[in-house]
């Protein structure tokens, strides 16, 4: 009865929300719920009862334990923020320099890109653990494991040290570049979808800009500069924010929160542990959007 | 001096020097290319090659220091060790279809609701939205612990301890934490999927749907109808990334599903079982004691690995054209 009486624009309205509903029951269910049972239990010590569990309200003990407490997790909160730190713009750099190699026209390009995608599909958290596995059964012992590890992408980083120390950079850069070169595998591995965003990016920049720049005479150089850097620089901030996100999946952090729960059976403790890691990387997310926003150049 | 300024004003001259100049930077450029593509290329497949050459060579050959990439006596036993340990077809058999529901579910809820976010308005849809995009930006270890126990006495709102008296059923092991959380666009990754079929859908003329309102098509008909079949680049990218995103989870299957029989959880325990069990297929007796050459084992190790990844290196020989079209036409980057 009360339906006739609607507009249209409520009928509209009404449609709309049922298409949604599936998603919102879940969002409200599997989303909303458990992240602020999360919350409650970081800040509670959690019994596991028969048939459910009971929570005993401890304030902030979770989170005292987890920063001053627990012997390692300070240590790999840092040092995996600090790697993200250092690989996200590795990873940017890299990507966006495929994207553009394998813009370029030339024979074999569907050769290549379907080579250069490959890792989309094979970036796995198991064949991950199963080779490191495989090589702790070899060796006996997981320090030597991953020293085989390094050692097995061999390259010899000596030669390249020297030349970028002679030329007179700083330390941190030939540091940062030559972890880079003994790490290229694990950032070639983590940027497929990147490539693929970028690629996706440099074919939607109207050809009649790259030509009306040829007229007027600008060099290659001065087009990437000027035409492709500004038309790709908003999904520089899509691809910051996905390989941070990327990187959440097989952080040790990750692992550390995983085994807390349900190794060491200690619910709370690990929620705490989780709310640091993601405020943690929210804030870093944050300073990165709005300093990389900043610059970006919106086209339309 | 004469002669250069002659040259100079030849015109002919000057053009051919120009051309010749330009010619030989485009080779230039052409062979550096080549080169910075061969080596990528080749930082790429090395491992996969190397776990090829792996899956063929007999044991003899592992300390045979004169072999490169190609053994000398080939064999498969590799390869059939590999599989008995992982129970392969079976086990592939029901990953495949896992992982093909799964995407199928992700699919047509994440569908739904990109539809709903973009083609209508109604009191916080705005918000609503935003709330998707969280989805994405919390990590999901967030979600955890309450997940877990969440799925481990499954209830909704009390119905079932209502009708039953107890304290609702147990759902961890069994497929159902997955398909619960697919099927209600709350999934591996799902916001992203939302947010695709979102861009996607506003980039659809108005006019399409305005036009089967007229000749009185309802929105869900118009919906299945119409939109969905012309959708197709979208769904195609959904769900190549949906099926390979899921057949490599290692997190929801492990929270949920750790005694399951899937390909991630296998290859993942792989090492461990090879240890156990290849004495025993060797024929050197079940004494639990037993060990065999770990280098022999890090052989069924990379050969499993390969096995694993076989189906999806194979599905991509055939569909890698679509993934770069996918993602220019679905517009996640306009």
């Amino acid at each position: 009865m009360n339906l006739r009486r609607l507009t249209l624009v409520q009928k509209r309205a009404l449609v709309g929300f049922s298409f949604i509903l599936p998603w919102l029951v879940g969002f409200v269910f599997l989303f909303a719920t458990p992240l602020i049972q999360s919350a409650r239990f970081s800040f509670s010590k959690l019994n596991v009862a028969p048939g459910g569990y009971e929570l005993e309200f401890t304030a902030w003990t979770n989170f005292k334990q987890a920063l001053y407490i627990d012997p390692t997790f300070n240590r790999i909160l840092t040092e995996s923020v600090v790697n993200m730190l250092w690989s996200v713009p590795m990873i940017l750099f890299f990507s966006l320099f495929s994207a553009v190699l394998l813009n370029q026209k030339f024979k074999g390009r569907g050769l290549a890109r379907a080579v250069f995608f490959l890792p989309v599909i094979l970036a796995s958290g198991a064949i991950a653990a199963a080779e490191t596995a495989g090589l702790i059964s070899m060796t006996g012992s997981s320090q030597v494991a991953q020293e085989l590890g390094e050692a097995q992408s061999g390259f010899d980083s000596i030669s390249l040290i020297f030349m970028l120390d002679n030329a007179g950079f700083p330390d941190w850069f030939i540091d940062y570049i030559v972890s880079g070169v003994t790490g290229i595998y694990e950032i070639i591995r983590s940027s497929g979808v990147q490539i693929l965003i970028f690629l996706a990016a440099l074919q939607s920049v109207p050809p009649a800009m790259y030509e009306v720049a040829k007229m007027e005479g600008a060099t290659p150089y001065e087009s990437f500069w000027k035409i492709t850097f500004p038309m790709v620089s908003p999904l520089i901030l899509t691809n910051i924010i996905y390989t941070v996100i990327d990187s959440f999946a097989d952080s040790p952090v990750t692992r550390k929160i995983y085994e807390t729960a349900f190794q060491a059976q200690n619910f709370g403790l690990s929620a705490a542990m989780s709310w640091l890691y993601t405020g943690v990387v929210g804030i870093m997310l944050i300073v990165i959007g709005i300093l990389v926003s900043r610059r970006v150049f919106y086209y339309n | 001096m004469e002669r250069i300024d002659k040259l100079r004003s030849d015109e002919a001259f000057v053009y051919r020097l120009n051309k010749a100049r330009n010619t030989s930077l485009e080779w230039a450029w052409k062979l550096v290319l080549y080169i910075l593509i061969a080596g990528i290329s080749f930082i790429i497949l090395m491992p996969l090659f190397r776990r090829l050459s792996t899956a063929f060579k007999d044991p003899i050959d592992i300390y045979n220091p004169t072999i490169f990439m190609v053994p000398i006596h080939f064999t498969l036993d590799n390869i059939r060790h590999a599989m008995s340990i992982l129970n392969y077809w079976p086990m592939l058999g029901n990953t495949l279809l896992f992982v093909t529901v799964m995407t199928l579910l992700q699919a047509v809820s994440c569908a739904l609701a990109g539809y709903g976010f973009a083609r209508f308005s109604f009191p916080g849809s705005r918000l609503l939205f935003g709330l998707v995009i969280l989805t994405i930006l919390i990590p999901m270890n967030t979600l955890m612990v309450p997940m877990y126990l969440h799925f481990r006495s499954f209830d909704v709102m009390g119905l079932i301890s209502l009708f039953t008296g107890k304290d609702g059923v147990n759902l961890l092991n069994t497929y159902w934490p997955s398909m619960i959380t697919s099927a209600t666009a709350n999934g591996l990754k799902s916001g992203l999927y939302i947010y695709i079929f979102n861009q996607f859908f506003r980039g659809m003329p108005k006019e399409i749907e305005e036009a089967a309102l007229i000749d009185g098509a309802g929105a869900y008909r118009t919906f299945f109808t119409i939109m969905l079949p012309n959708a197709i680049p979208a769904i195609m990218t959904v769900m190549l990334f949906a099926f390979v995103w899921q057949y490599n989870d290692t997190f929801y299957t492990s929270l949920f599903m750790s005694n399951s029989d899937l390909m991630s959880v296998n290859v993942a325990s792989l090492p461990a079982n090879v240890n156990q069990y290849l004495p025993s297929l060797l024929g050197l007796g079940g004494n639990s004691d037993m060990r065999v050459d770990p280098n022999h084992v890090a052989l069924i190790v990379d050969t499993g690995i390969l096995l694993a990844i076989a189906p999806l290196v194979i599905m991509y020989l055939f569909v890698q054209r679509y993934f770069v079209e996918s993602v220019e036409r679905t517009g996640v980057v306009g």
